[in-house]
């Protein structure tokens, strides 16, 4: 005879309630980890999206995401020269704000030139960029959709095809735009800016100038070998793909992420004395009964039993709700959340190994209940 | 001595004292008790408050360890100086069922659980279980409430339930505490009437603590303590 599913189906919907609020601290758990997966998971969305080899930035800087970096427009050509490179693209990269509508608009623009890497990797619907001005292709996370017009700077730009999941380490949606529109958009100066630097004689600026070089290696070819020929020229750094996507780990969202590591630490603790004191308390409820049981000669191992499957029961249907309920709300967060199976087991087997020993203070209660207090004596 | 099964007394408690603390705080709540009750015998334990009666019941129900004296039960000696068994738990459930002045059903168990759950404990099958606590429900008059939660049962039916509970495991000594207190003259009738029919259908020994007048005549012997001590003129 189990015990204690008898008394978990005299008190159901007490213990559904309690079951309840523990699914929402676990699913709280369970969405920081997420929080922090989809934290990583954007970071590196911006850095894997080309698929390349080589990275190449302003010398003495670990650009273009980690630090400002700038190099003139003509350092494609000269990379692509190196032996060994089987392709090499210009890119920008740059965070704006617009309006669409009645809506503001933060959006992470990548400037690339078509044909060459740098551009997005999979468009959903519509199509690439195929005019060298004023298209764009947007990430669904924007709110545009195909044809929307959108000011960006003192240009108009239409979207043309949408991208899933393009986020920048910010959590800014990303929209791609042709190399030349986005140096206009992040170098040329406004109307009278430009005037004053005409007036000083120094010309209305360059806009040639780009804040990285993305190169793939041909197959056999060592990428740190391209890259150290790169590092030859003076005013440049070359980095490979392993140490871009190192610096957004370990640098970009490292804080971040011992928050969200620490907050979810700390749930945890929280969870695990929720759960003693739930327990606690269920086992104060059945003092008497457990003495009851204890005087009509139960073994101290249906008693442990009685505690220990309750809380087993209460952490894995906790878990479960709160597994459901993030699961089914995780596409409304404002961020990207990134529920992984082995996470979830992890958490399980976290929750699973905190009932148990939450259990221990209920269960040391109840084994000290003396049976000589069913009697009243 | 006669070999005359009901002559062998189913409690032998020989000159038992117990007492709590030690120096200026000691209490002696038992001192030197000695009694015998027999198969078939239905004795009362009557006592002020605080004369030792439910330290009596506790030590014969081996659940507080006397401080001396010798206690044996169905004829085998448990306490000599010291307990003589460690599993206690396990000679309660072999030897002696327990009656409650509130039942103590378990509240998440129906009645024929309540019963079929020392079953269970003793190792009978579901089944089997099931089978005798449903018998006993009806030996006992009650098995038309097999199925009812103690919360929806009469404090007449919720006593007979806790009697057969006390049953379930055919032990020959049953020790109750206060069992008609919570009942009107009427059901207090009835449950000394079906513990009457146990002593003498099952030939156990039946040792009650109450304070209730009103069933004084259904006993066959009456033992006052007081003071920790058996009166000379136990009745």
């Amino acid at each position: 005879m189990n015990l204690a599913y008898r008394d978990i189906r005299h008190n159901l919907g007490r213990f559904l309630l309690t079951c309840f609020g523990l699914s929402l601290l676990l699913g709280v758990v369970l969405s920081m980890i997420g929080i922090y997966r989809g934290l990583v998971e954007d970071a590196l969305t911006l850095v894997r999206t080309p698929v390349v080899d080589v990275w190449v930035v302003e010398s003495g800087t670990r650009g273009p995401f980690a630090e400002s970096s700038r190099i003139p427009g003509d350092t494609r050509e000269a990379i692509a020269r190196l032996q060994g490179v089987s392709a090499a693209g210009s890119v920008t990269y740059q965070s704006v704000e617009t309006r669409h509508g009645n809506e503001k608009l933060r959006l992470y623009v990548v400037g690339y030139e078509p044909g060459r890497p740098g551009g997005p990797d999979q468009i959903t619907t519509g199509r690439p960029i195929g005019r060298s001005h004023y298209e764009m292709v947007a990430d669904k996370r924007t709110g545009l959709s195909l044809g929307s017009r959108i000011e960006l700077g003192r240009d108009t730009f239409t979207v043309v095809g949408m991208t899933d999941d393009q986020v920048s380490s910010g959590g800014d949606p990303v929209i791609y735009i042709t190399l030349k529109d986005s140096q206009q958009l992040q170098f040329e100066l406004a109307p009278p800016a430009a005037r004053r630097e005409i007036a000083r004689g120094s010309g209305p600026g360059d806009t040639d100038t780009i804040n990285a070089v993305i190169a793939r290696v041909s197959p056999n070819v060592s990428p740190e070998s391209v890259a150290e020929a790169a590092r030859r020229w003076k005013h440049l750094a070359a980095m490979s793909q392993g140490e871009q996507e190192l610096i957004l780990t370990q640098s970009v969202v490292e804080r971040a992420r011992k928050q969200i590591g620490l907050f979810t630490g700390l749930l945890l603790i929280v969870s695990a004395v929720i759960i003693a004191l739930i327990l606690y308390t269920m086992t104060m409820d059945k003092l008497r009964e457990i003495a009851t049981l204890k005087l009509i000669g139960a073994p101290d191992r249906t008693i442990v039993g009685l505690i220990l499957q309750q809380a087993l029961a209460m952490g894995t249907i906790g878990f479960g709700f709160g597994a459901i309920l993030i699961t089914s709300i995780k596409d409304y967060f404002p961020r990207r959340v990134v529920l992984q199976p082995e996470d979830g087991l992890a958490l399980a087997a976290a929750v699973i190994l905190v009932c148990v020993l939450s259990s221990a203070l209920g269960v040391r209660l109840a084994l000290k209940v003396d049976p000589a207090t069913a009697i009243g004596g | 001595m006669s070999n005359s099964l009901s002559e062998i007394p189913l409690v032998h408690v020989q000159n038992v004292s117990k007492h709590f603390g030690e120096g200026e705080t000691r209490v002696d709540a038992l001192r030197d008790v000695s009694l015998e009750v027999h198969p078939g015998e239905v004795v009362a334990l009557l006592g002020p408050s605080g004369s030792g009666k439910t330290t009596l019941l506790n030590v014969i129900g081996c659940i507080t360890e006397p401080s001396s004296g010798w206690v044996s039960l169905d004829g085998e000696v448990v306490y000599d100086g010291h307990w003589l068994r460690s599993d206690l738990r396990k000679l309660r459930l072999e030897k002696i069922g327990f009656i409650f002045q509130f039942h103590n059903l378990l509240p998440f168990l129906n009645s024929t659980d309540n019963v079929a759950v020392v079953l269970s404990l003793a190792g009978f099958d579901k089944d089997e279980s099931k089978r005798r606590a449903i018998e006993l429900l009806e030996y006992l008059e009650v098995g038309h409430r097999k199925d009812a939660m103690p919360a929806n049962l009469s404090g007449g039916e919720a006593q007979r339930v806790a009697i057969a509970r006390a049953l379930a495991n055919r032990p020959r000594i049953i020790l109750a505490d206060e069992p008609t207190a919570a009942l009107d003259s009427e059901r207090a009738g009835i449950v000394m009437d079906l513990l009457r029919k146990v002593a003498v259908e099952q030939e156990a020994a039946i040792l009650a603590v109450t304070h209730d007048e009103k069933i004084f005549d259904r006993f066959d012997r009456i033992f006052h303590l007081r003071d920790g001590r058996l009166d000379d003129q136990n009745t």
